[in-house]
């Protein structure tokens, strides 16, 4: 058995990316202040002095420009991992990723392959306000063409980077501002990868199944604390992947504790947890003993006011009190 | 004869004090600012304007206020402030107060105060310089004499939607001055490493507009450039755009702690060298319009002043929690709840 460290969320992106680097000369970085700047959240600290500007580039800020030169590397056989460094900012390059690098094989009737990954924070930093802190992850796994990854734990992004540079599709790699700083153990292994399309139970229950991914995850494995000691005992599904979506773990998880709770950060209404929420009405119907519920953000604008701010993003206490409503 | 005419282009006593009160002012805002931010008091991202003050003095002091238009990025105090906006409300916006210009719910970065003409206050780099070109086409479609201040980083100089837009400035000939702050850096990033040609200035020149570079830190030459550009503008109906040549000498943001990784201390130490206060400082001893002495009073008037907003805008209340669905729309809000 390989062995293990102990480190933060960044650390294992990092070292995630420079093992991907030293695998594979076709692998570069490209995006806003990654190199001489080391990355506005730090993740590529060190990367430019190690693989100079051939393979870690600074771009201007055009987003739309990078994410399109990027998605034509790509179809000439490179492998990018494009950084926004925000994922609000990739609104800027939605035509190029959607119209353009989400299109590519299918318009070439796959003659022509786009391996690239698009990473970077989603959601709600702290006090961003309302242009740079959207969570962007359901508009992405909304488009058939892309792949949409957002892990919740160190293990997790250190092994689905390396899926996501593999693949020979598009893949939007999640990330969310407040989990750089989580630790935790990541095998040391450069082969090690955690496969797309695969959910993961991070905690046994039987009365309730959590869904989340991401942030949210921590957020319902707190709330299944405190719901424990009211005497019900939730399920933690962690979905990891959201496009392809895992619904055989999740349903399993739902025919076993009969009833569902959706938790997203992104704006409740028309996320994707509405999405997960609609296929188990659908598919887990006769198993269920209540509606399946989903506790999302306030459908506002982000506010810069932290008393708003918190307001808007669900947290534990959200979720218990919706768990309790469910009844 | 020729002395005479000298004279003439000599600016009044009272309004080079009223320059150095007012580059004073912005210096020691945005210092206070700093305070609050490491205080906690303020958050988020918050950019300020320490070193460029000459730029935005020059330039306010040249337009009809509460006339024109004017619209900016997110480093954007200063501009409110010699709008006119009530400072307590601006730095309890950046407090993120109930009595900030925008409830609290905008912070540093959206700052806003249409009564006074500024529109902005914008966080996505490049993303408003489209606005002011709007701005600039109601002035055209309705046919008054305003005049648009588009305000923007070198940084943002390089976003597709620019060139889109100063196309379009041109060929519906817009009263729209495109203002770029070359301040040598986009956040992390110099000058040299973000445009392939450095001289932001030609930019305009493919499309036929009137384009030129000039110095920011001076505010005696902004304020004559300024005027000059602005009253060709009004009087042409037609886009402009500059480059305007200044530093910044805090770090791109307050959340910016990694400055040696940019730019070194010696060359810090080197364009502090041209700090505009105190280029105007030594003009204003220069011309024996005030001593040292009246100076020190001058700042300690406006240190005084900065502690009373600080202290007005600190014991003011934070939001109401119900105000989050507040000004979505005109006309409904949006369902509620998680
Ligand atoms: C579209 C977009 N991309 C990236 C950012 C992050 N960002 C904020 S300010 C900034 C640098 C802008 O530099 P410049 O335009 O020169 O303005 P300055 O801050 O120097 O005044 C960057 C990259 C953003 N806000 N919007
Ligand atoms: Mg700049």
């Amino acid at each position: 058995m390989a062995s293990t460290l102990e480190m933060t969320y960044r650390e294992a992106l990092h070292k995630s990316m420079v093992e991907e680097m030293d695998k594979n000369a076709d692998v570069f970085l490209m995006g806003e202040d990654i190199g001489r700047y080391e990355g506005t959240f730090k993740v590529t600290r060190g990367l430019f002095p190690k693989y100079g500007h051939r393979r870690v580039i600074d771009t201007p800020i055009t987003e739309a420009g990078f994410a399109g030169i990027a998605t034509g590397a790509a179809m000439a056989g490179l492998r990018p991992i494009v950084e926004f460094m925000t994922m609000s900012f990739s609104i800027l390059a939605l035509d190029q990723i959607i119209n353009h690098t989400a299109k590519v094989h299918y318009m070439t009737n796959g003659e022509v392959k786009c391996p690239i990954v698009f990473r970077g924070p989603g959601g709600a930093a702290k006090q961003l306000s309302a242009q740079h802190s959207h969570s962007m992850e359901g508009w992405y796994a909304h488009v058939p063409g892309l792949k949409v990854v957002a892990p919740s734990t160190p293990a997790d992004v250190y092994g689905m980077l390396k899926t996501a540079v593999d693949d020979d599709n598009p893949v939007i790699l999640y990330e969310n501002p407040g989990l750089y700083a989580m630790k935790g153990i990541v095998p040391d292994d450069p082969e090690f990868k955690i496969p797309f399309g695969k959910a993961q139970i991070l905690r046994e229950g039987k009365d309730l199944s959590l869904i989340g991914y991401s942030r949210m995850t921590h957020v319902n494995l707190a709330a299944a604390e405190i719901l424990e000691k009211d005497g019900i005992s939730c399920e933690v599904v962690d979905v990891r992947s959201l496009l392809p979506l895992d619904t055989e773990t999740i349903y399993a998880s739902v025919r076993k504790t009969n009833r569902a709770m959706v938790v997203y950060e992104d704006w409740r209404s028309g996320g994707f947890g509405a999405e997960i929420a609609a296929r188990i009405s659908e598919d887990c119907f006769d198993y269920l003993d209540a509606p399946v519920g989903r506790v999302g953000g306030l459908n506002v604008p982000m506010p810069y006011s932290r008393i708003l701010e918190l307001e808007c993003i669900p947290d534990e206490n959200d979720v218990v009190k919706a768990v309790r409503k469910l009844g | 004869m020729a002395k005479q005419a000298e004279k003439k282009n000599l600016e009044s006593p009272a309004e080079l004090e009223q320059y150095y009160r007012d580059m004073l002012f912005i210096r020691h805002f945005e210092e206070k600012c700093n305070v609050a931010y490491r205080q906690g008091k303020a958050g988020g991202y918050m950019h300020v304007y320490i070193g460029m003050e000459a730029l935005a003095v020059g330039w306010m002091h040249s337009i009809k206020k509460a006339h024109d238009y004017v619209i900016t990025a997110y480093r954007d105090h200063a501009h409110a402030l010699l709008l006119g906006t009530d400072p307590v409300a601006v730095m309890a916006e950046i407090m993120g107060r109930k009595a900030g210009t925008a409830g609290g719910k905008g912070g540093s970065m959206h700052i806003y105060d249409p009564k006074n003409g500024f529109y902005g206050g914008w966080g996505i780099v490049g993303g408003h310089i489209p606005l002011g070109a709007g701005l600039a086409f109601a002035s055209r479609y309705r046919g008054d004499d305003k005049v648009t201040l588009n305000f923007m980083g070198d940084g943002a100089a390089n976003q597709g939607v620019v060139y889109e837009t100063l196309n379009m400035a041109a060929l519906y000939e817009l009263p729209c001055i495109f203002i770029i702050e070359n301040n040598e850096f986009a956040m992390g990033t110099r000058l040299e490493y973000h445009a392939a040609d450095t001289e932001l200035w030609k930019r305009g020149t493919p499309f036929g507009i009137k384009s030129e570079r000039i110095d920011g830190m001076d505010v005696l030459q902004m304020k004559k450039d300024a005027q000059r550009i602005i009253d060709w503008v009004r009087k042409e109906g037609k886009p402009y755009l500059v480059e305007i040549m200044t530093y910044r000498y805090a770090g791109h943001g307050a959340a910016d702690n990694d400055r040696q990784l940019y730019r070194t201390k010696e060359e810090e130490a080197e364009n502090l060298k041209r700090d505009p206060v105190e280029k105007l400082k030594h003009i204003l001893i220069e011309r024996n319009i005030a001593n040292e002495e009246k100076l020190e009073a001058i700042e300690a008037e406006i240190l005084e002043r900065v502690e009373k907003i600080y202290e007005e805008a600190d014991a003011s209340p934070h939001p109401d929690v119900d105000e989050v669905y507040d000004n979505i729309y005109t006309d409904m809000t949006p369902e509620k709840g998680h």
